[in-house]
């Protein structure tokens, strides 16, 4: 039994320091994205390669925004793919059926989207747990039946082609002009979802998924919270959805799938939870792997399949934050 | 002259009465006790007086402001800060982040200044930072500011909840059984601890099972039986109440509750 | 005019019948162990294509159905042996992961053991539509319902008058207190996902002749049949049968008198109105909470 003098004496045995590692994931880390980002495409032999790429990128930007939401507010959603699709469908329709310029229609789905997150977000977010994940799986399902359904508008199951991007009149063409485009946006996607992780709104997040109660009696408002969360990381999916609509001059009703959404889930809870460059390495393994696998695509969805369950059993908390703790405990 | 009262308050779970028609007051700056036996409905009451629970029947208000079925974190906004028995640390963070957060009231962030980071923000931030090391240090704990609150013991865990309660500025602050798993001498140190609080003008609500504790630093007691107050008054009054020394302080005591 | 609404009223029942049967299987997983398993409609697919093997190399279809079943219960053992049972203690979100995974790795093992497209199954006895009440409706039809029928009393017989049963429902109530009196709920736990594939397999059997089968019927049809799970109330089985029968006639209804493009919107437009409304469903317990 000790006292506090006592106590206080053995605190820097017992006490370990947070992530010293990582300096600071804001400054450090971002600036090792930048690095990568700006030298990726040195190994980059081929459009093919570059398009692998683009597409580690815009999965990437979705799963950022998704680990704020699983990761660090503790929720889930299994419909985040219906906002992908509304994002591209929406940014689609408008530049092609009504000839709205092609980056405000971008921005102008994306924030339709917001309003429908807004929306939808309060009643569905009082959910917890399995009726959460059932909500939100309900939800993204009705809307990629909707997509699916309505081929007058959105040409069905066969899809819909979508008009070259223009930014201010600029064309955008070329894997090599979209991997900066896109590669940009990440960068600025990660920089917003670090700044907010490291705000009070941040704090409240982390707080509400420890123990709810004890952060609603310090004054935090759970469901607004819990609803601006949601919000943001609809933005972020709708953004990409725009913005692989426009990258592939196609899309189809799959985008907005179940299945989708299932891969969107899978990259963060691999990567790691509650960890933004967790998010960006699940998001580049589970890209690049079917890609790989494309060779022998008949055992795609085996491999997947086992992916899922080995990380979640034996990794509980993905790749990055299991490594980090591995890496930590060495002796030095 | 900041005053929460109670006017018939009951709360029940499916037939259980674990609060039954309490009314009381609770003046400012003096130190108050809840007292009673296990099962008395002192954390039930805790809950009810923090928005945690909704009242089945009563109202709760604050200097005249009716905070009936509010949420909690209305009750928060409201000046009220709290402890709990079985410790809602945010094991996630940091024992600074933890304090940072019980500011989070103070701090009117918005989203999109959280997003970019503005200038504003940083400075908030930095005075936020500030005031968290300040109240470690209060409580004791100034060297653990970055320790991760999942490595602390379970001393140090306790007077990080109150750190981190008084971090929104409380104007009353209630404690559910701060002494609970502590030696003697860690429990002299949250009496001294109350009674630094008290002299800066918070008033502190306790609930407790130490009446070593209770009886050294309540200015007021409030005892409750099965979810009815059966008595109040001072620490004096109610050692020498013969109904509080037969349920509480047992039959046996009886001579020596005389002469305390 | 009424031959048409009956014909809507028996084509929902019978396949509310299949809803029924998978949403059984979603509440007695849900009560031993408080995991959705989401590989629930795999169990049914796995009955299908397995009964289609069995009778390609020449069973009877007895023995087929009864192969069928047993493979079906052999995966839903395995289930829990390897993968739920060893997260037990972990949270909502990975457990759905968990189960997920299995999902995806059951179709795609079903993809490479048999093949992508669609097989069909004889049926029990026959393909000769019956004329009924001005209704036609396939023989088929009626065995979903007399077995269905079936099913649920040999159940209802399981769980009140068997040392097993009784122990499921105990350990559904109160897991530390069926513990305490000595049950074993490792085999409890194991029992309900054998359980569980077992209805899902018979489900699969029965429904295969009319609906035919391939390797990824079992997602819609385990969505459909957790939507009916919780139409009735999560955990009770009374209410997996009424929201499994509620869903399939509404369903079809709606397919008939509205639009049968929105036909899936359904059910999942139903998730959503039961969990805004009454998270409980309709015959779920009003819990009070309790902090």
């Amino acid at each position: 039994m000790e006292s506090l003098a006592q106590e206080r004496a053995t605190v820097s045995e017992r006490v370990a320091p947070q992530s010293r590692w990582w300096a600071a994931p804001r400054t450090g880390g971002l600036a090792v994205l930048v690095l990568v980002v700006a030298l990726t495409p040195a190994v980059l032999a081929n459009d093919y390669f570059y398009d692998v790429a683009i597409l580690v990128g815009l999965n990437a930007i979705v799963c950022v925004g998704l680990n704020l939401l699983i990761g660090y507010a503790g929720q889930i959603s299994l419909g985040h793919a219906g906002f992908f699709g509304l994002g591209a469908y929406g940014s689609a329709l408008l530049a092609s059926r009504y000839g709205v310029p092609p980056f405000a229609a971008l921005v102008a789905s994306t924030a339709a989207v917001a309003l429908l997150a807004f929306v939808v977000g309060r009643p569905i977010l009082r959910l917890k747990g399995h009726y959460l994940a059932m909500a939100t799986l309900g939800l993204g399902i009705i809307i990629s039946i909707v997509i699916a359904n309505e081929d007058r508008l959105t040409g069905g199951p066969d899809g819909m082609s979508v008009p070259p991007f223009t930014v201010f009149g600029l064309p955008v063409q070329g894997e090599q002009t979209w991997y900066w485009v896109v590669g940009a946006c990440l960068v600025i996607t990660v920089w917003l979802a670090l700044n907010l992780i490291e705000s009070p709104r941040g704090r409240a997040l982390r707080a509400l998924h420890t123990s709810e109660v004890a952060a609603e009696v310090v004054g935090i408002d759970s469901a607004r919270q819990k609803v601006m969360v949601f919000v943001v990381s609809a933005v972020f999916a709708a953004f990409a959805g725009g913005l692989t609509a426009f990258y592939s001059g196609f899309i189809t009703p799959g985008k907005a799938s179940f299945m989708h959404s299932v891969e969107l889930v899978t990259m963060v809870v691999f990567g790691g939870m509650a960890s933004t460059f967790g998010a960006l390495v699940g998001a580049a393994v589970l890209t690049v792997l079917p890609q790989a696998l494309t060779v022998v695509k008949e055992y795609e969805m085996v491999v997947l399949g086992a992916v899922m369950m080995v990380t979640m059993i034996f990794f509980p908390r993905g790749t990055v934050p299991t490594i980090g703790d591995w890496l930590r405990r060495r002796p030095r | 002259m900041s005053t929460l009262r109670v006017e018939g308050l009951s709360k029940e779970f499916g037939g259980v009465h674990a609060v039954q028609d309490l009314s009381f007051e609770i003046r400012e700056g003096m130190v108050h006790s809840i007292i009673g036996p296990n099962g008395a409905g002192k954390t039930t009451l805790l809950n009810l007086l923090t928005g945690v629970y909704v009242p089945s029947t009563g109202t709760i208000s604050l200097d005249g402001r009716d905070l009936t079925g509010a949420p909690a974190h209305r009750f928060a906004a409201a000046g009220i800060g709290r402890t709990f028995q079985n410790l809602q640390i945010f094991f996630n963070m940091s024992a600074l982040e933890n304090v940072m957060t019980g500011r989070h009231l103070r701090e009117h962030c918005g989203l999109l200044s959280a997003l970019l980071r503005t200038p504003q923000l940083v400075r908030a931030e930095h005075d936020c930072r500030e005031h968290a090391h300040r109240l470690l240090g209060f409580v004791g704990l100034g060297d653990y500011a970055d320790a991760s609150a999942d490595s602390m013991p379970y001393g140090a865990l306790k007077r990080l909840e109150i750190a981190r309660a008084l971090a929104g500025d409380p104007r009353l602050l209630l404690l559910d059984e701060p002494a609970a798993g502590l030696n003697p001498t860690e429990s002299m140190e949250i009496g001294e601890l109350i009674r630094k609080l008290s002299q800066d003008g918070t008033t502190v609500v306790l609930v407790e099972h130490n009446m070593r504790l209770v009886m050294g630093v309540s200015d007021h007691i409030l005892v409750l039986d099965y979810g009815r107050k059966l008595t109040e008054g001072s620490a004096e009054h109610v050692r020498n109440d013969p109904r509080v020394i037969e349920a509480y302080l047992g039959a046996a005591n009886t001579a020596e509750g005389a002469h305390a | 005019m009424s031959g048409e609404w009956l014909q809507f009223l028996a084509g929902g029942l019978t396949i509310g019948a299949i809803y029924a049967l998978v949403a059984l299987g979603f509440s007695i997983i849900y009560n031993a162990s408080h995991v959705i398993n989401f590989a629930q409609g795999e169990f049914v697919m796995i009955g299908g294509m397995s009964a289609v093997s069995f009778i390609g190399t020449g069973l009877p279809m007895p023995l087929a159905i009864v192969g069928a079943v047993v493979a079906a219960g052999a995966v839903g053992l395995l289930l829990e042996w390897l993968a739920v049972g060893r997260a037990r203690k972990a949270d909502v979100v990975t457990l759905i992961i968990i189960t997920i995974g299995a999902s995806i790795f059951l179709r795609g093992l079903a993809q490479l053991i048999w093949d992508k497209s669609i097989h069909a199954l004889p049926a029990l006895s026959g393909d000769h539509p019956i004329a009924l009440f001005g209704a036609t409706v396939l023989p088929q039809s009626l065995w979903v319902l007399g077995v269905t029928v079936v099913v649920v009393i040999i159940l209802s017989w399981f769980f009140n008058r068997t040392l097993l049963g009784k122990a499921m429902l105990a350990t559904s109530y109160n897991r530390l207190a069926a513990q305490l009196v000595g049950i074993e709920v490792r085999q409890v736990l194991l029992a309900s996902f054998g359980l569980a594939a077992a209805l899902g397999a018979i489900a699969g059997v029965l429904i295969a002749p009319i609906t035919f089968t391939s390797y990824d019927i079992g997602i819609m049809l385990g969505l459909k049949g957790f939507a009916a799970a919780i139409l009735g109330g999560l955990g009770s089985f009374p209410g997996a049968i009424l929201g499994g029968l509620l869903l399939g006639l509404l369903e079809n209804l709606g397919a008939g008198y509205v639009s049968s493009a929105y036909k899936d919107v359904i059910a999942f437009a139903l998730i959503l109105a039961v969990l805004f409304i009454r998270p409980d469903g309709i015959l779920g317990a009003r819990k009070s909470d309790r902090v």
